[in-house]
């Protein structure tokens, strides 16, 4: 084979975007590209990843993603486990540690791992010799689904750099918020992000982002709308002192859309709670993506398995190899 | 008869501002100063073991107003045995003991075992604290003549504050009659909602509940207005906001009797040491800022903060390896308080070691009333070698104490405690250098 | 060890790769009897701008147009393990059904036939083709795989550790075909 092997990617785990270079992102996406045509063949398969095993170790309950990361792994030739665990297992006197130890005696290559505590795929990471995918921790990231909307948004506007995107939602309990600020300010987008200032964690403006609690004034001028789903249980909390009031403030409408961009994207991580955050006008639309987003999913997901199980053992975090 | 001699260490005696080359004569158990010219008073003496400490500094035993020894109840994270030989690794002869035990310390009889178990360990010296309310479930007051006469030095619902405003006043009218501190947590519980670490960027970064500042800062203006009520004395434990210290620096001035105390780890490290999930800094109060961490620095030097203590609460590392927001908060600190502080407070010049040793020692005996914390004639002979030039290297796995969890892991810390006296018996001494004089 | 080998230096310029292109497209139009159903895979990288040439010459020498796709094999290597990390997936082009098609798999240098393997595998997932023939620039020898070329540009005889460097104006803006020897001969 003359052709030289050329990688951009040495990391073992992705634990969240913070940590990634602009190119590591572009790395991860234009593998994504590469492989969302294995998709359209008559036999959604390559050999890739033959013989690897994969666990989808999810302690917190999600459909999408686990099937989204399931049939990745599968058009990828590997194995995978699915083991849903409820969060309380500690409870029950078996630690995180225990769990990942026992599957480990398994011989697995990689955990997808889910939880409602920020932080557990750091501290799987730090015990486990298999690589660790956060497939979502608590408040903290969701590295997969902001790799998915920067795929989205690249195939619809070809390049993310100078483009105005609003975040709009529960920004405070928000993983898919985070990961995106991190990925769409690394590659060069300006972030507005938009919610009750109940729902605005301290400092946000630190991550590099505009605040705004005028939903008009983050539709107006947005070339994206990601809009987030609102948790029913922050109304018990006093987040949000109703689900109406909610909506007549943040939801967006046709009457609100009315100045947006014509070319606008619409954005949203799903389930789409219609009718709070986002009306069946919206949702549906022209300017909706939200299919192209799950369609999406499988490749980046794909290309996020085969970067991460490919990366050697005890590589450094950075540096290219060519 | 025999005796110790410790020659020639630089004793260093806040309680009796010496700062000097002595021999330390210890015998029956009790300290005596000898210039070192002065040979007639160690000849007269038969049998006597002497130890060179040139070089050394002679220090007297430090006294923790705050640690968590987990007995009863909780006796797989640290038992009074334990911790009390980890007081002694860390320099401590005499140590408070919280009361949030399971059972809490709300009665004598538990105070008594306590002391019991304490005396049995011989280590370092327990004072207990008792529970303000039973239980330290916040309801009904505990016997407090009860409490002090089982040989309690304060009381405390630490671990968890004393939110009902009624309850707190009766305590402090009380600690009037009995002229000892009511010691609060103080944590605004609804604020402090299901916080994991101090609210700022790191806790937006990481996604997790953040603690406000005015957690603590509500319940401490709340305690100075009551203490300015009632007369009473109010002692803040483990201080972590710059608004804290601020409000108690101006309640001293008002003349309010409210004091106060820091640990090291609030004057070593910031939130940022959360950044990654690391649960080994998770403690409660939170760390801060370093906004915060210099007020609390200032606080030291200006004499706000009456003294250093650990806030030692020892934790198995099954429970600590989790996730931050189940991860209990605490760390083990009695092994490294004194050099952390050294590193923090004496090394960037901020104050002399002689005033740091003051807050270690004479300053935490004298506000709890105990005869601790000296080296004048005839005292108990408790008391510290310390190596001013070693350094050494935090490694939690070789701890004494049952908690293997510290914040400050792999650091390298600047002073060493090398040998601890206790009764005038020897705890442990490092690269023992002694010789027997035989004047018989 | 008697080396039979080509000497170091240039074995093809720009005009020696042009005519064994244009004689490689009359082979497989001979071949082939004509162009109905055929196509052109070109392996990438090199591989796939030597398709789109062989296209044009049968073009020129047929009138008609034939299908070219693209095929990147990175993800059926056999060498996963030995190789990391992952190398870059580019991605493959092929928007033709292949079924029932002739399919003309086009590579620059032929060597152990692994990669030839890993592009048979992977265009059984694209499809049944009527049949698949092989082209090559070069075939260097030193075969590891019962696999052998249809239409050949040059045969080199090689050592094993040589370096066949091929390179086309498309990709490397100069145009010649080298043999190199690796760090000196033994």
């Amino acid at each position: 084979m003359s052709a030289a092997i050329e990688t951009l990617w040495t990391r073992k785990h992705l634990l969240g975007l913070e940590d990634l270079s602009a190119d590591e992102i572009n790395t991860i996406l234009k593998t994504a590209a590469s492989l969302k045509e294995v998709s359209l063949r008559p036999i959604k398969k390559v050999p890739a990843l033959r013989g690897k095993t994969i666990v989808n170790l999810f302690f917190e309950p999600s459909t999408r993603t686990r099937t989204s990361f399931e049939l990745a792994a599968k058009r990828l030739s590997a194995d995978t486990i699915n083991i849903a665990s409820s969060s309380s297992s500690l409870t029950k006197g078996e630690t995180i540690i225990d769990t990942v130890n026992n599957l480990e005696a398994l011989k697995v290559d990689a955990f997808v791992v889910r939880h409602a505590s920020a932080g557990v795929p750091n501290l799987i990471a730090q015990h486990a010799r298999a690589s660790v995918i956060n497939a979502g921790d608590g408040a903290h990231e969701h590295p997969t689904q902001a790799l998915l909307d920067l795929f989205t948004i690249q195939e619809h506007r070809k390049k993310i750099a100078g483009l105005k995107v609003s975040i709009i939602g529960d920004i405070s309990h928000s993983r898919v918020a985070r990961s995106n600020i991190w990925g769409l300010t690394k590659l060069g987008a300006e972030v507005t992000v938009c919610a009750p200032p109940t729902l605005l964690p301290v400092e946000i403006e630190r991550m590099g982002v505009q605040v705004t609690h005028d939903a008009n004034e983050a539709v107006e001028n947005a070339d994206v709308l990601m809009l987030l789903r609102i948790q029913h249980e922050r109304q018990e909390t006093q987040l949000i002192p109703g689900i109406r009031e909610y909506r007549l403030r943040y939801g967006i409408d046709a009457q609100r859309l009315e100045k947006a961009k014509p070319d606008l994207l619409i954005m949203h991580p799903g389930p789409v709670n219609r009718g709070v955050e986002l009306d069946s006008f919206a949702a549906d639309g022209k300017s909706s993506v939200i299919l192209d987003q799950v369609t999406n999913g499988v490749a980046v997901r794909m290309a996020v398995l085969y970067l991460v199980i490919g990366a050697p053992e005890g590589t450094p975090l950075e540096g290219a190899v060519v | 008869m025999s005796a110790i001699l410790i020659r020639n260490g630089r004793v260093i005696d806040p309680s009796q501002k010496i700062d000097g080359t002595f021999d330390l004569l210890i015998h029956d158990g009790v300290v005596e100063l000898v210039k070192p010219s002065d040979k007639k008073r160690s000849e007269k003496i038969n049998e006597l073991h002497v130890i060179d400490a040139t070089g050394k500094w002679v220090v007297p035993g430090f006294v923790d107003l705050h640690t968590h020894l987990r007995e009863p109840g909780r006796e797989d994270k640290e038992t009074i045995a334990s911790g009390t030989r980890a007081a002694i690794a860390g320099g401590f002869t005499s140590i408070c003991a919280m009361p949030n035990t399971e059972p809490a310390m709300d009665h004598g009889g538990i105070v008594e075992q306590v002391l019991q178990q304490a005396r049995r360990a011989n280590n370092a010296q327990v004072y207990p604290i008792g529970a303000i309310t039973l239980g330290r479930k916040g309801k009904e007051l505990t016997n407090f003549q009860e409490l002090f006469e089982a040989g309690c030095v304060g009381l405390s619902d630490d671990g968890d504050p004393l939110t009902n405003s009624l309850l707190m006043r009766r305590a402090l009218e009380a600690s009037r009659v009995f002229n000892r501190p009511i010691i609060q947590h103080a944590e605004d519980k609804a604020l402090f909602g299901k916080g994991v670490m101090h609210e700022g960027y790191v806790s937006t970064v990481l996604g997790v509940e953040g603690i406000p500042s005015e957690t603590e800062t509500i319940i401490i203006a709340r305690d100075i207005d009551l203490a300015a009520l009632t007369g009473g004395w109010l002692h803040v434990a483990h201080i972590s906001t710059a608004k804290g210290v601020d409000l108690v620096r101006q309640a001293k001035k008002l003349g309010i009797r409210v004091t106060c105390e820091v640990t090291p780890h609030h004057l070593a490290l910031t939130h940022e040491e959360l950044k990654g999930f690391n649960s080994m800094a998770k403690v409660n109060p939170p760390l801060r800022t370093s906004k915060d961490r210099d007020a609390l620095v200032q606080g030291v030097m200006d004499g706000t903060i009456d003294c250093i203590a650990t806030d030692h609460a020892p934790h198995t590392d099954w429970e600590k390896c989790a996730p931050l927001d189940t991860a209990p908060f605490g760390i083990s600190g009695l092994e490294t308080a004194f050099a952390l502080c050294y590193q923090s407070l004496v090394e960037p010049g901020h104050i002399s070691e002689n005033r740091l040793i003051e807050l270690m020692t004479s300053a935490p005996a004298e506000l709890i009333r105990i005869e601790a914390g000296t080296l004048k004639k005839d005292s108990i002979a408790d008391f510290v070698l310390v190596d001013p030039e070693q350094s050494w290297k935090v490694n939690a796995k070789t701890f004494v104490s049952r908690g293997k969890n510290t914040p400050v892991e792999g650091r390298v810390l600047p002073v060493k405690i090398v040998g601890v006296f206790k009764n005038g018996e020897m705890k442990f001494l490092e690269e023992e250098k002694t010789q027997r004089s035989e004047h018989a | 060890m008697n080396r039979a080998a080509a000497k170091p230096g240039l074995l093809m310029d720009a005009q020696a790769i042009r005519r064994s292109l244009v004689r490689i497209a009359h082979e497989i139009i001979e071949r082939n009897k004509g162009v109905q159903d055929l196509a052109l895979i070109g392996i990438r990288t090199r591989g796939a701008v030597l398709a789109q040439r062989l296209a044009q010459e049968i073009a020129a020498i047929d009138q008609h147009e034939v299908e070219v796709g693209i095929l990147d094999i990175t993800l059926y290597r056999d060498d996963f393990s030995r190789v990391a990390p992952n190398p870059i997936v580019h991605e493959t082009d092929i928007k033709f059904d292949i079924t029932n098609k002739r399919l003309v798999l086009v590579d620059d240098v032929l060597f152990t036939g692994r990669t030839i393997r890993a592009a048979l595998n992977a265009l059984h997932d694209f499809g049944r083709s009527k049949c698949i023939q092989l082209a090559v620039l070069v075939d260097r020898g030193h075969r590891e795989l019962p696999i052998r070329a249809d239409f050949v540009g040059k045969n080199v005889p090689t050592q094993f550790s040589d370096r066949i460097r091929v390179q086309l104006e498309d990709t490397d803006e100069i145009e010649c075909v080298k043999l190199e020897l690796s760090g000196g001969a033994v």
